[in-house]
């Protein structure tokens, strides 16, 4: 029982790292009043851009530049049309997926001819797992063995880095100028303008630090959980991201914690395929699959607390003039 | 005021022409990146689409599809809402359509299945829409996001429902056994056959007709009712339509019910019409495909159709390019569709102001 529990854990680690990135990357975006369909778009898009370096200069890290640079264009664009030219929001971020789902498949189809993915990353290539020092030696203590060498050790550094992202998002949004800068215009863009303080320039700011986290996911996706890039293989964890955003209410630790909670569902639905439970039977796969989306919709029909986002969100900003 | 100066026909025709030429520009730009000549590649995909009779069969069969989805989008967008569901509202309207097949084909004629699927059709996609709807209309939550997680929801519920009840016994394929031919839609090439019409086989059906008198119902509504003022009132001042004392919520459930029974119709052309079976992912797109469709055609339902056959060749002539030139894969096509919704929706003020700038100028001079 204990042995599956830690299993079960390790797998929603690993589940969870791509929509810890892309969550606080939404949650920049979206504390700063830029609301981001477009994260499913910025993690496909990194994920191949990251693939496709790493297969070619043989290095992961070059991977992982690619896809941040890839992902911050992504990000730039959906700046130019939201904050230059005032353009709504969720039609600018459906663009930016649908453009992506087409542009991955069809440079990958030009550059490597494999029917839609990259060539299979090997050794340098793919982010490979750490073992924490003396996890071998504390494998066989009862408890604290298992957390520590199952648990712990043995993921890749951007699942750490994943979860250290959490405080420093909240520090960066809690601690810092910029971060109460970035809310205040995600509140009330007036007040900052008012403030002598360049809107737009906030934003933009915001959007770049959204494009290196979703940069980040998309490089997990492609170059540390699987090794290559296929067709679509961000499949939704955009849109699950932006949900667990709400669910933990705009708030970085929260936003954690759903995360957490949304990869431990996935954890269990694997699991789950065709166990009997005694009493209720076979529970459907489909329908662990689906709870952390009923779960954000009952959140935000207010039938479990109250989701209650930035209050300028979605609004461009428009200059007054004398 | 300023409005009044610039001609109708700068913004009807010559900003939505320039935002279109710019998207296909940006889309010759990436053809000719992968090495391939965009006029070439041009010259495969209208000869595809429009070269030969299956090759406009097959254009009009896709255009049916994205008729239906673009006038869902743009009944919700004139009432001021972002429908991004019509993927999931088509899937569930399959299901309708699939389920009135599957009980009654057996015993009923064509003329009396028909009917029942087109109400099976709208009534299971506006039941999809219509939650969305009511969590927004009454409980304040952001119909953009529940629409987005009905989507989801939708997908785990057909493969639930398929695998686990409607799959044929004994088979590994997850789709349901294959219709008896009296709930089969009628092919075009066939009715028109016995007039000595010859159109050439494609799966285009009767449902393409009946998404044309969908437009011509969407023109009557949108624009000839009171219902259909009160929906344009709140799509352009939801402030002003409360202080008329229109009820804002009622018009909000009632536009998201059509919105989802127009997508629902996609599920009588695939599943009806071509597949004849109820099967997974038989939607493939054409949902998120009809916010394109909206945007070009400026929400209207004479622009929607133009855009439809637009985006229906684009399929069309995608296939027949990428078989052309191996080196081109359908996909291209989805790039085309999102540089329009780029630059005719996300960057639709970016001439705009200019141009109407320039216009202003020259009637002032």
């Amino acid at each position: 029982m204990f042995e599956t529990l830690i299993l079960m854990l390790d797998a929603t680690m690993r589940v969870s790292t791509p929509l810890i990135f892309a969550a606080l990357a939404g949650l920049f975006s979206e504390r700063a009043g830029i609301v981001d369909i477009g994260l499913e778009g910025k993690i496909l898009g990194s994920a191949f851009a990251a693939a496709a370096a790493a297969s070619v200069f043989g290095s992961a890290w070059i991977g992982l530049c690619f896809g941040i640079v890839a992902s911050i264009c992504l990000a730039m664009i959906h700046g130019f049309a939201c904050i230059t030219h005032r353009g709504d929001h969720i039609v600018s971020g459906v663009a930016i997926n649908t453009i992506v789902a087409g542009l991955t498949v069809t440079l990958s189809m030009y550059w490597f001819g494999m029917g839609g993915q990259t060539p299979a990353l090997v050794g340098d290539a793919r982010f490979l797992d750490i073992t924490f020092p003396f996890a071998d030696a504390i494998a066989s203590v009862p408890v604290i063995g298992p957390i520590y060498s199952n648990l712990l050790s043995g993921h890749n550094i951007l699942v750490y880095l994943a979860f250290a992202m959490v405080p420093v998002t909240y520090w960066v949004i809690y601690k810092t100028r910029f971060g109460l800068r970035l809310r205040a215009v995600g509140e009330n863009p007036h007040a900052v303008d008012t403030a002598g303080i360049s809107v737009a320039f906030i934003r933009y700011r915001a959007l770049i630090i959204c494009g290196i986290l979703c940069g980040l996911a998309g490089a997990y996706l492609s170059t540390a959980h699987n090794a290559g890039f296929l067709k679509d293989m961000s499949a939704g964890k955009g849109y699950m991201a932006l949900a667990a955003l709400i669910f933990g209410k705009w708030r970085p630790v929260p936003v954690l914690l759903a995360c957490l909670l949304f990869g431990f569902l996935d954890a269990v639905a694997v699991r789950m395929q065709g166990v009997e439970i005694p009493g209720i039977g076979q529970v459907p796969v489909q329908a662990i699959e689906v709870l952390p989306y009923v779960l954000t919709v009952l959140l935000l029909a207010g039938f479990i607390g109250k989701a209650i986002g930035p209050k300028a969100i979605g609004r461009p900003y428009v200059k007054e003039r004398a | 005021m300023s409005q009044a100066k610039v001609p109708a026909w700068v913004n009807v025709a010559l900003i939505p022409l320039l935002n279109i030429l710019l998207a296909f520009l940006v889309s010759g730009l990436v053809i000719l990146a992968i090495g391939e000549n965009p006029i070439e590649a041009a010259g495969y995909l209208i000869y595809g689409a429009f070269g030969y009779d299956e090759g406009i069969g097959y254009t009009l069969y896709y255009a049916t599809n994205l008729i239906f989805t673009g006038l869902a989008v743009s009944v919700a967008f004139k009432g001021g809402l972002f429908n991004i569901g019509g993927e999931g509202q088509a899937y569930i309207g399959g299901l309708g359509v699939g389920l009135i097949c599957l009980s009654l084909d057996h015993t009923m004629p064509l003329y009396v299945i028909a009917p029942l699927a087109v109400i099976g059709a709208a009534v299971f996609g506006a039941a999809w829409g219509y939650i969305p709807a009511y969590l927004q209309a009454r409980r304040g939550s952001h119909i953009v996001i529940t629409t987005i997680m009905f989507n989801f929801i939708a997908s785990s519920l057909m493969v639930y429902l398929i695998v686990n009840w409607l799959k044929e016994d004994g088979r590994m394929a997850p789709n349901s056994r294959t219709f008896e031919e009296n709930a089969w839609l009628p092919y075009l090439h066939e009715l028109f056959s016995p007039l000595g019409i010859n159109i050439g086989d494609s799966p285009l059906n009767l449902s393409f007709i009946w998404a044309l008198l969908c437009c011509v119902f969407v023109w009557g509504l949108v624009w000839h009712t009171r219902w259909g003022y009160q929906l344009r009132t709140l799509g352009t001042n939801p402030t002003a339509a409360r202080y008329a004392g229109i009820d804002t919520a009622k018009v909000t459930i009632w536009a998201m019910l059509i919105s989802g029974g127009l997508a629902g119709f996609v599920g009588l052309n695939e599943i009806m019409g071509v597949n004849h079976n109820l099967l997974l992912n038989f939607t493939a797109g054409y949902g998120f495909a009809g916010i394109a469709v909206a945007l070009m055609g400026r929400n209207n339902p004479i622009g929607i159709i133009l855009a439809a056959i637009l985006f229906g060749a684009l399929y069309q002539g995608g296939a027949e390019l990428a078989f052309e030139l191996p080196t081109i894969t359908p996909e291209i096509v989805v790039v085309i569709q999102g540089l329009v919704i780029l630059f005719s929706g996300a960057l639709e003020h970016m001439f705009k102001d200019r141009i109407e700038g320039f216009f202003i100028r020259r009637a002032v001079a």
